[in-house]
């Protein structure tokens, strides 16, 4: 497995995070988690204005196994998805901690980041699953 | 405990994800299910397929007992080496599995049957042939490879011993030669040629390692079931079982009604269900919208449930959503036709299977 990015936060259910510090947050799903999906073949993205709570249901990714549901990490609202993704799915098995980000999140409290898994944490969750 | 075929090793070796299928644990895919489609479709993969289990039925009654078991009439393989594809029923006429038979000689014959069900399988069959002059060999002893692709056949002859070379390069489609404890057939799942390779297991990561070497793409389960449902093929305990007939289920193509005395199991069933249908019957969907069709979800004609879908998955070949699905009555007009996809009701279309026939689109895709 390819380490895990220093700078990003994580959650049990595979999403990575990254905060930008202006109360926006970009969110995708974690290497290990496109891996075991498998190859990409549709995403259903959120819609730009639509809020969200922790651990509510805000996207879909399709592989060529099964759907699978994307769990918004922290309560907000979407502010911004990745439409590259309608036409090249596949950019998330590629890159999944850079092009291939799902959505964008405004959170109402920053003080909710603590919650989620910093590296270390989710490379014990993912030994733990194993 | 799950079975591993001969060839386990050899997947852990190449880094394949293993997934538990009919018991055994077996590839899912070696990285890209994806490659691995396209691969068979435009040059040649290699599945490890020993899960599948050949039962030789051999004796004076072999032939006059088959034709009663199946329901597709062995009667038709008037070569030796030839092969049929054709259902195990029960009784009432619902599948207890689909099978290849293959004729090796007079009163001498080979059944493939599915993982899954084998053990079953062979327990009826054993009970069925009680009384008869028919001696019935699981051959656990034997590892099938599936060489698959326009190049497949031609990759592979080189790698066969001399003695079945020349046999195997003549084999029309759906005949088989043997020599020497190897058994090659020019069958498959995948809607390409290629060989169905039966060998003694001791001789099964030789020939999978030369198959690769000869540059041969490793392919597992999840590249078979996109082929197969491209192919427009059915998957035992998917698009039927037990509580399905074969004409509930787009095999009444496999059904031999002729000669009328012929009293298969399962046919006065099926005659019955003929004379008086459920309207319950196989359909090709192509999606209309966002999303991949999956098993078990509604098909709609005008807002109401006519059926499911039974396999259902993303094309790689047409780059859309297809599926297989039994509905109910008449399936209507294609304007009319949804799937229910996460709550909301996509448009499908109707198509007649098979969707990819070597390599090439079958289907219209031009108005949707």
């Amino acid at each position: 497995m390819n380490e895990l990015p220093a700078d990003l936060r994580y959650t049990k259910s595979h999403e990575w995070v990254r905060d930008h510090g202006d109360g926006t947050l970009t969110v995708g799903i974690t290497d290990h988690a496109q891996e075991a999906l498998g190859d990409l073949v549709y995403v259903e993205l959120p819609s730009a204005g639509k809020r969200v709570e922790a651990g509510e249901t805000c996207a879909v990714v399709e592989s060529v196994k099964a759907a699978s549901d994307i769990y918004s990490p922290l309560a907000g609202e979407v502010i911004d998805a990745n439409a590259v993704l309608g036409d090249a799915p596949e950019t998330v098995n590629q890159d999944p901690y850079g092009a291939g980000w799902i959505f964008k999140l405004r959170i109402a409290d920053r003080a909710a980041l603590d919650a989620l898994l910093d590296a270390p944490a989710y490379t014990q969750t993912l030994a733990d699953e194993a | 405990m799950a079975s591993k075929t001969p060839l386990f090793a050899e997947h852990q070796r190449l880094g394949a994800r293993i997934v538990p299928f009919g018991g055994w644990d077996m590839p899912l895919h070696y990285g890209s299910q994806l490659v691995e489609h396209h691969a068979v479709r435009r040059a040649a993969g290699v599945f490890d397929v020993s899960h599948m289990r050949p039962l030789d039925l051999d004796g004076d009654d072999a032939e006059s007992f088959l034709r009663r078991l199946l329901a597709n009439d062995i009667a038709r393989l008037s070569d030796p080496g030839q092969a049929l594809y054709g259902c195990l029923l029960n009784d009432a006429g619902g599948v207890l599995d689909d099978l290849i038979v293959y004729r090796r000689g007079p009163n001498r014959y080979r059944l493939v049957v599915n993982a899954a069900t084998a053990d079953q399988d062979e327990a009826w069959i054993r009970a069925r042939a009680a009384g008869h002059a028919v001696a019935i060999d699981r051959r656990d002893d034997l590892a099938m490879l599936a060489i698959q692709g326009p190049t497949g056949r031609e990759l592979a002859s080189p790698i066969l011993p001399a003695d079945l070379r020349a046999a195997a390069a003549g084999l029309a489609p759906f005949r088989s030669a043997e020599d020497g404890g190897w058994f090659v057939a020019r069958t498959g799942y995948t809607g390409e040629d290629g060989y169905e390779i039966m060998i003694p297991s001791d001789d099964a990561v030789a020939l999978w390692r030369a198959l690769l070497a000869a540059g041969a793409q490793p392919c597992g389960l999840g590249a078979r079931d996109t082929l197969r449902l491209e192919a427009g093929m059915n998957l035992y305990g998917q698009d039927m079982d037990e509580t399905t007939t074969p004409l509930e289920s787009g095999l009444a193509w496999t059904l031999a009604w002729e000669p009328a005395n012929r009293a298969f199991i399962g046919r006065s069933a099926l005659e019955a269900q003929r004379a008086a249908p459920t309207g319950r019957r196989q359909v090709g969907l192509l999606l209309c919208g966002p999303g991949v069709l999956r098993p078990h979800q509604v098909v709609l004609n005008r807002g109401e449930p006519i059926g499911e879908v039974t396999s259902g998955g993303f094309s790689p070949t047409l780059e859309r959503s297809i599926a297989l699905a039994r509905v109910t009555g008449d399936a209507g007009r294609n304007a009319s036709l949804a799937v229910e996809i996460r709550g909301r009701q996509i448009p499908v279309r109707c198509v007649r299977p098979p969707f990819v026939r070597h390599g090439q689109s079958r289907i219209d895709l031009s108005d949707s």
